[in-house]
């Protein structure tokens, strides 16, 4: 039987990894950055987590590697966007080639490595005692979960409410006004960059060391790097929507799983049973949902006329005309 | 000290070609520190690269077989660009372009039977239009919704996986391995091979017709690029939309069109695979074709002529890099091939200037 509980309580834990790449992507969008490597930052991200964890034997030593090579990767796409004000989009696809190739170059052996130390999981006293929402957030959850819990609220109040924030909002939206205001452009963009890639690291990492430890090449991170990306679309760039997104994922992307091992359905043999092949109709929904949701996205956004930063996508010149 | 970018007024004719074959020299150097680092041995697999993709006739055609779906989906990407439409879907148009044409076999649509001369050309003709319809969906969500392109071509891609998939391992199955029948012979496509009994030479080669269509396709993409108001008007899109609308464009439908035409070339080069390789459908059917596709259309710089030279390197890459271990040197080395190929082009435009920080004008 399906249990409503855990399909939510699973689809936070997997949504999480979501969350982590899209709030990295809000980053540095919000800077006017563009960045399409998401899913081979999340791959490096992923590998190097997995690779240094096996060997040193400490999860949390994968987790701080896997953000440093996501990172590390992202100032690469910082350097050819934001000084050599190459296109955006064909360096990030670059970045996603360079990711995926250099992550099963670093990968090979590793998918035999067998079991290896993951991250702690946690259950938070009282809240966890809340109904519905005490078994669905805080019971049994990893703790890179409540590191997630943590983030979205402070990204928001980062981006929305503090001075940094306001420099990152105003490079993103008028950057030839924010530079004329003594910002250094350049420096902030950087810095968003980097904070998206440490981010994608990390959610390289929540897959390999906490979610589904283990390495299966390109398709440990399988497309959860685009389907971020899709994310801050429909969150209209906002770190709280985007949390609500990759929760919703999370639970459609447990659901298909959990619907694979259920023989019948009001007594109607279940077409989707595991082994056959109508599954793969199950597997095609996320992505055809992504594709709905940039849909509505891209609507709402023309509607309300909250869209993309102004700037994204269009390297800054100093005295040119622009922006 | 500071590094500054400075607009070439009119960079010489030389440069542009100079430097991307520079950039590829360099990718490959850093593809060797990278093998080396791993624990590799950078010149015998280059040299390894080299022998087993031109060594003899033998492999040369070898090359050409895995040249052939490269040049139709890297022309796919080619068009696409041109306009600056980024369609990353390309891999999902070949694999619906395969299924396509192996539904016109397995449905079946035509009776067993028929003959080769009826047969290939249904084929080819479902082929194009599924992988056009797989295209034509993102091409209107883009002109009319003006829904980001890269995201829904890119998604449909793991949706197309997933079709091929439930076809090949449920309706289609042989004897429920991960593939279909063999095609009877009609619907193979004709092979060098084919004529050794008139023509021994050809013996064991195996490049096959859909290389011509391939030449055929780039002839036609290079003549309405240079000579049509097609290619112009284009080419106008794609470098300044907003002064292509107020020339009366209408953009919308072009973007529709481009993306039609794309998605058929890609689904082309997908019939072309399981009519003249593979002979049969499998889910591996692409070794990621659509996404090489990428980076050939921009090392061509979207010249349908480049687009073939560099499907062939790239194929003597994929056919050579099978062997070397690890297996994802290949991947690695396109991607840097990418950067380096983006950072020529940044080199073509602006002169770089190392030196003090310069006074700036009043």
């Amino acid at each position: 039987m399906i249990d409503l509980t855990l399909i939510l309580a699973a689809g936070v834990a997997s949504g999480t990894i979501l969350l982590f790449a899209a709030v990295g992507e809000i980053f540095a969008e919000r800077a006017g950055v563009l960045n399409l490597g998401v899913e081979g930052m999340m791959l490096i991200g992923a590998v190097a987590g997995f690779s240094v964890a096996a060997s040193v034997g400490d999860p949390w030593i994968g987790v701080a590697v896997a953000m440093l090579a996501g990172g590390l990767l992202s100032l690469v796409h910082a350097v050819i966007t934001i000084h050599f004000r190459a296109d955006q989009v064909i360096s990030g696809l670059a970045l996603t080639f360079l990711g995926s190739g250099l992550a099963r170059v670093l990968g090979d052996g590793l998918s035999n490595a067998g079991p290896i130390a993951t991250l702690p999981r946690a259950t938070v006293p009282i809240l966890s005692e809340l109904p519905l929402i005490g078994p669905v957030l805080f019971r049994d959850q990893s703790i890179l979960t409540y590191v997630g819990f943590v983030l979205v609220p402070v990204a928001w109040y980062w981006i929305e409410r503090t001075r940094p924030g306001l420099h990152l909002r105003a490079v993103g939206e008028r950057p030839a006004a924010a530079d004329a205001q003594g910002i250094d452009v350049v420096a902030v963009r950087y810095a968003y960059v980097l904070v998206g890639g440490l981010l994608a690291g990390l959610a390289g990492a929540t897959i390999t060391l906490a979610i589904s430890p283990g390495w299966f090449g390109d398709q440990t991170v399988a497309g959860r790097g685009w389907i971020a990306i899709g994310l801050v679309i429909f969150a209209q760039w906002s770190p709280i929507r985007a949390a609500l997104g990759a929760y919703l994922f999370g639970a459609i992307f447990r659901f298909i799983l959990d619907l694979q091992g259920v023989q019948s359905v009001f007594g109607v043999t279940n077409p989707f049973q595991a082994g056959r092949s109508a599954t793969f109709f199950l597997e095609m929904l996320p992505y055809l949902f992504v594709v709905v949701v940039v849909i509505i996205g891209s609507r709402e956004a023309l509607r309300r006329r909250v869209g993309a930063p102004a700037a994204l996508g269009i390297p800054f010149v100093r005295g040119e005309r622009g922006a | 000290m500071n590094v500054r970018l400075e607009l070439r007024g009119d960079p010489p004719r030389w440069l542009s070609p100079v430097l991307t074959i520079a950039a590829v020299v360099v990718a490959l150097v850093i593809g060797a520190v990278v093998l080396a680092f791993v624990g590799g041995d950078p010149v015998r697999a280059y040299l390894h690269i080299v022998d087993a993709a031109f060594g003899d006739i033998g492999v040369l055609s070898d090359t050409l077989v895995k040249a052939t779906p490269l040049i139709l989906t890297g022309l796919a990407c080619a068009l696409a660009f041109r306009m600056r439409l980024w369609n990353i879907g390309a891999e999902g148009q070949f694999l619906l372009g395969a299924w396509g044409a192996s539904a016109v076999v397995l449905i079946p649509i035509l009776p067993a039977g028929t003959p080769a001369i009826v047969v290939i050309p249904t084929m080819m003709l479902a082929g194009a239009l599924a992988g056009a319809l797989w295209g034509i969906v993102p091409g209107v969500l883009r002109a009319r919704l003006g829904v980001n392109e890269i995201i829904t071509t890119l998604m449909l891609n793991y949706v197309a996986l997933a079709w091929i998939q439930f076809w090949v391992f449920g309706p289609w199955s042989e004897g429920g391995f991960q593939q279909t029948v063999a095609f009877p012979r009609e619907a193979w496509l004709p092979r060098l091979t084919d004529f050794a009994a008139q023509f021994p030479v050809l013996a064991g080669l195996t490049t096959h017709l859909g290389l011509v269509f391939a030449l055929i396709a780039a002839a036609i993409m290079s003549i309405v690029f240079s000579r049509t108001r097609w290619g112009y008007e284009m080419r106008l899109i794609g470098d300044n939309a907003r002064a292509a609308r107020y020339a009366g464009i209408d953009i919308a439908r072009y973007i529709i069109v481009v993306f039609a035409i794309s998605g058929a070339l890609a689904g082309l080069a997908g019939m072309s695979e399981v009519s003249g390789v593979v002979h049969r459908l499998q889910d591996r059917i692409s070794p990621g074709y659509g996404f090489t596709a990428i980076i050939i259309a921009y090392l061509a710089r979207f010249g349908p002529w480049r687009v073939v030279l560099a499907s062939v390197l790239f194929g003597a890459l994929i056919l050579a890099g099978r062997e070397i271990q690890p297996s994802g040197v290949p991947a690695m080395i396109q991607g840097v091939i990418l950067f380096c190929l983006i950072v020529a082009e940044v080199l073509t435009r602006y002169r770089v200037r190392i030196g003090r920080r310069a006074v700036a004008p009043a």
